[in-house]
C-alpha cells in the first residue's frame, strides 16, 4: 500500500477534509443521482426503451440538446464582447451593466420565461414587430433557444472577467511591436489565451441550459414533437405517477450529459496543455 | 542606426514623468538608462519605442535622421524585450521567435523553410539549441528572457530596446546573462538601449551610461567618466557609495579637488569611500580624527565604520583587507582620516 506511506504534507488536515469532502458529495450529489439509477433498474429493458426511446422522446433530446448547444455557443461569443466591454472601457454606468450580468442568475427562472414570453408573444413588445414578418418567437423552438441564451449568459462572462483583467497588458504591446495589426494581435494572441476559460464558460453555459426547466416551459408553449424539452417531459411522467419512466428519462440525461461535459473536459485538457511545466 | 529624442515630455495627469528630455543615442552602441523608479526611464524608452506617445506638441523620435514620430510601434522595425518576457504562452519557442515573421503580409513572407532557418540561427545566436519544441513555462526565467530576446530580433529590428531585461531573474543568472549581453552586443553591433536601476550593471557593460533623476537627465558619459566625475549629488550618491560630509567638520583639512568657495557656500563634500586614507590616531599629524566603530570584513575589501570626534559625522572607507592587517585597527581604536579627494557643488543643486 504505497499511497499509506507517502510523506507528510506540510498542509495538515488531508485527511480531514478529503473525508468531509467525500461525505458532503455523496449526500448532496451522489446519493439522489443513485436513487435516479436504482428506481430505474428496476424497470425491464423493454420498459426501458419504451420510456426513453419514443419518437416523442427522441423529439425531446433533440431540441433539448441542439438548443441547449446553440444558447451556450452564442453566449460564448457574446459573453466574451460583454466581458471583453466591461474590462478593457472605462464608461458612465459600467458598474449597473456589470451587475446586470448577473441578474439571470438572481430571476427565479418562472419570472424569467413569463417575462420573455409577454415580450416575445403575438401581442408582445417585440413580438407585435416580428409577427408580421413572419417571425415568430414564442411557442417555437427560437423562443427555447432564447431563453436558454438569457440562462447561460453569466457564466461565460463571469469564466472570462478574471482572466481578461489578469491578461498582461505586455502581451498586446509585444504583438504591437513585432509588427501584428490589431486583427492579428486579437486572434493570434489574445483569443488563444482566453480559450481555455471560454470552453468552461461554454460547458457552464450548456449544462446549465440542459438543466433547464423554469423559464423555457412558459415560452416553449410545450407542443409535443415540437417544443418540448426533456426536463419538461421528466415532470410531465411524475405529474402522471409514471416514476419510473420519469427516472428513466433522468438516467439518460444524466449519461449523455456526463459523457457530453467529459468530452468538453478533454477539450480544456488540450487547450491547456502548455500550461504543464 | 542613431536614435535622436529631442524635448520629450510626457505628463499623466498631473505628474509629470519626463520634463523635456533630449537624448542621443550614437549608432552601434549599448547605451543604459539608469536611474531609481519613478525616473521616467522606462517611460522614455517606451516613446521610443511607439509603445507610448510623448504629449502633443512636444519632442520627436528620429531614426537615423528619418522622423519617426508619428509611425507606430509596429512599423518602427524596434525590437522591444519586456521585462516580464510578455512570451505568447500557447505558442512553442518557435513559434514565439516566429511570430514577427509568420504576420507579415503573405507577399512579404519568407518562406516556412526560411523562417524555420531564420528561427534555428537565433535560437543558436541565444544559446538555446533544440528547445524550439518546448512551451515558456517550461523554461527557467533566463532562458525565457533570450527567447524573448531572439523573437525581438527576428523581425531585424533597426534598433533594440530592453526594459529592465535582467530585473526578474535572480543574482547569479542576471550577472552570467549581463555578460553575455555585452559579448552578444559585441557580435552584432545593433544600436541598444537598456533600461535599468541597478547602477553596477549599467557600469559594467554600458558603453554609455545615462543617468535620469525626476524626469530629466542628470548626466551622459562612459561608466567611466559618470563614475570618476558625477555632474550632480544626485550622480554622486547614486553611483556607488559615497560619504557626504559637512564643511563645518573638515575646517583645515584640505581637500583636493574641492572648490573652497562652492564648500562655503553649500557647505557638503562628496567623497568616496575608498578615497578616504586610515592611519592609526596621531596627533602631529594633519586629519580628521574619529573612533573606529564597525569592521565589516566579509567581502574582498573591508569596510569600516568610523565616527568623526567634533562633528560626530559617520564616515565609511573601504581599504584592503592586507592594508586592514597592516594597520593593526580594532573597533574602538582611535584613527586619523585624510581625505584624498572629493568634490562640492554649487548650491543650486539639490538632491
Amino acid at each position: 500500500m504505497s499511497f499509506l506511506r507517502r510523506e507528510r504534507s506540510v498542509l495538515p488536515g488531508f485527511g480531514l477534509s478529503l473525508g468531509f469532502t467525500l461525505f458532503y458529495l455523496g449526500l448532496i450529489v451522489l446519493i439522489p443521482l443513485s436513487a435516479a439509477f436504482i428506481k430505474t433498474a428496476g424497470m425491464s429493458w423493454d420498459e426501458f426503451v419504451a420510456a426513453v426511446w419514443s419518437p416523442r422522446v427522441i423529439a425531446s433530446y433533440r431540441l433539448s440538446f441542439l438548443a441547449s448547444f446553440a444558447a451556450a455557443s452564442v453566449n460564448a461569443v457574446f459573453g466574451l464582447l460583454v466581458a471583453w466591454v466591461l474590462v478593457r472601457y472605462p464608461f458612465p454606468g459600467k458598474r449597473i451593466v456589470d451587475a446586470l450580468v448577473d441578474l439571470p442568475f438572481a430571476l427565479p427562472t418562472a419570472v424569467a420565461g413569463i417575462a420573455l414570453s409577454a415580450i416575445y408573444s403575438k401581442n408582445g413588445w417585440v413580438g407585435q414587430w416580428l409577427e408580421p414578418h413572419g417571425l415568430k418567437i414564442a411557442y417555437t423552438e427560437i423562443g427555447v433557444f432564447l431563453a436558454l441564451t438569457f440562462i447561460g449568459l453569466p457564466f461565460v462572462v463571469r469564466t472570462l472577467q478574471p482572466v481578461l483583467e489578469e491578461l498582461e497588458p505586455e502581451l498586446e504591446e509585444a504583438s504591437a511591436s513585432l509588427g501584428a495589426n490589431r486583427w492579428q494581435t486579437v486572434t493570434r494572441v489574445i483569443l488563444p489565451e482566453l480559450l481555455p476559460p471560454l470552453i468552461t464558460g461554454f460547458a457552464l453555459a450548456f449544462a446549465r441550459a440542459l438543466g433547464e426547466y423554469g423559464s423555457v416551459v412558459f415560452i416553449s408553449g410545450n407542443m409535443p414533437m415540437r417544443t418540448e424539452i426533456t426536463p419538461l417531459l421528466i415532470i410531465t411522467k411524475l405529474e402522471q405517477y409514471d416514476y419510473h419512466g420519469a427516472t428513466a428519462l433522468a438516467v439518460v440525461m444524466l449519461v449523455a450529459s456526463f459523457c457530453l461535459l467529459l468530452v468538453i473536459n478533454l477539450l480544456q485538457k488540450w487547450s491547456r496543455r502548455y500550461y504543464r511545466v | 542606426m542613431s536614435i535622436q529624442a529631442t524635448n520629450i515630455r510626457k505628463t499623466f495627469g498631473t505628474v509629470t514623468v519626463l520634463g523635456g528630455v533630449d537624448l542621443t543615442v550614437p549608432r552601434g552602441k549599448l547605451v543604459a538608462l539608469l536611474g531609481p523608479s519613478g525616473s521616467g526611464k522606462t517611460t522614455l524608452l517606451r516613446i521610443i519605442a511607439g509603445l507610448e506617445h510623448a504629449d502633443p506638441g512636444s519632442g520627436q523620435i528620429h531614426f537615423h535622421g528619418e522622423d519617426v514620430t508619428k509611425v507606430p510601434a509596429g512599423k518602427r522595425k524596434v525590437g522591444f524585450v519586456f521585462q516580464h518576457y510578455a512570451l505568447f504562452r500557447h505558442m512553442t519557442v518557435f513559434e514565439n521567435i516566429a511570430f514577427g515573421l509568420t504576420i507579415l503580409p503573405r507577399r512579404d513572407r519568407p518562406a516556412g523553410s526560411a523562417i524555420a532557418d531564420r528561427v534555428h540561427a537565433l535560437l543558436k545566436l541565444v544559446q538555446l539549441e533544440g528547445l524550439d519544441a518546448r512551451y515558456p513555462t517550461q523554461l527557467s526565467g533566463g532562458q525565457r528572457q533570450r527567447v524573448a530576446l531572439a523573437r525581438a530580433l527576428a523581425v531585424e529590428p533597426r534598433v533594440l530596446l530592453l526594459d529592465e531585461p535582467f530585473g526578474a531573474l535572480d543574482a547569479k543568472v542576471r550577472k552570467e546573462l549581463r555578460r553575455w549581453l555585452r559579448k552578444f552586443h559585441d557580435e552584432i553591433h545593433l544600436t541598444t538601449v537598456f533600461v535599468t536601476h541597478d547602477q553596477e550593471e549599467a557600469l559594467e557593460i554600458a558603453d554609455e551610461v545615462v543617468v535620469m533623476n525626476n524626469a530629466r537627465i542628470e548626466q551622459v558619459g562612459t561608466p567611466q567618466e559618470v563614475y570618476d566625475r558625477p555632474a550632480s549629488p544626485f550622480v554622486y550618491q547614486f553611483l556607488g557609495n559615497v560619504n557626504v560630509l559637512r564643511a563645518q567638520a573638515l575646517a583645515g583639512a584640505g581637500v583636493p579637488g574641492a572648490n573652497p568657495a562652492a564648500l562655503e557656500a553649500e557647505g557638503n563634500l562628496y567623497v568616496r569611500p575608498h578615497d578616504v586614507a586610515v592611519a592609526p590616531h596621531d596627533p602631529r599629524s594633519p586629519g580628521l580624527v574619529a573612533v573606529l566603530r564597525y569592521i565589516h570584513a566579509a567581502g574582498p575589501q573591508a569596510r569600516l565604520t568610523l565616527e568623526q570626534i567634533q562633528s560626530r559625522a559617520t564616515v565609511e572607507v573601504e581599504v584592503s583587507r592586507s592594508e586592514l592587517a597592516t594597520l593593526g585597527l580594532k573597533v574602538g581604536d582611535l584613527a586619523t582620516l585624510r581625505l584624498r579627494q572629493g568634490r562640492s557643488f554649487d548650491a543650486d543643486y539639490a538632491i
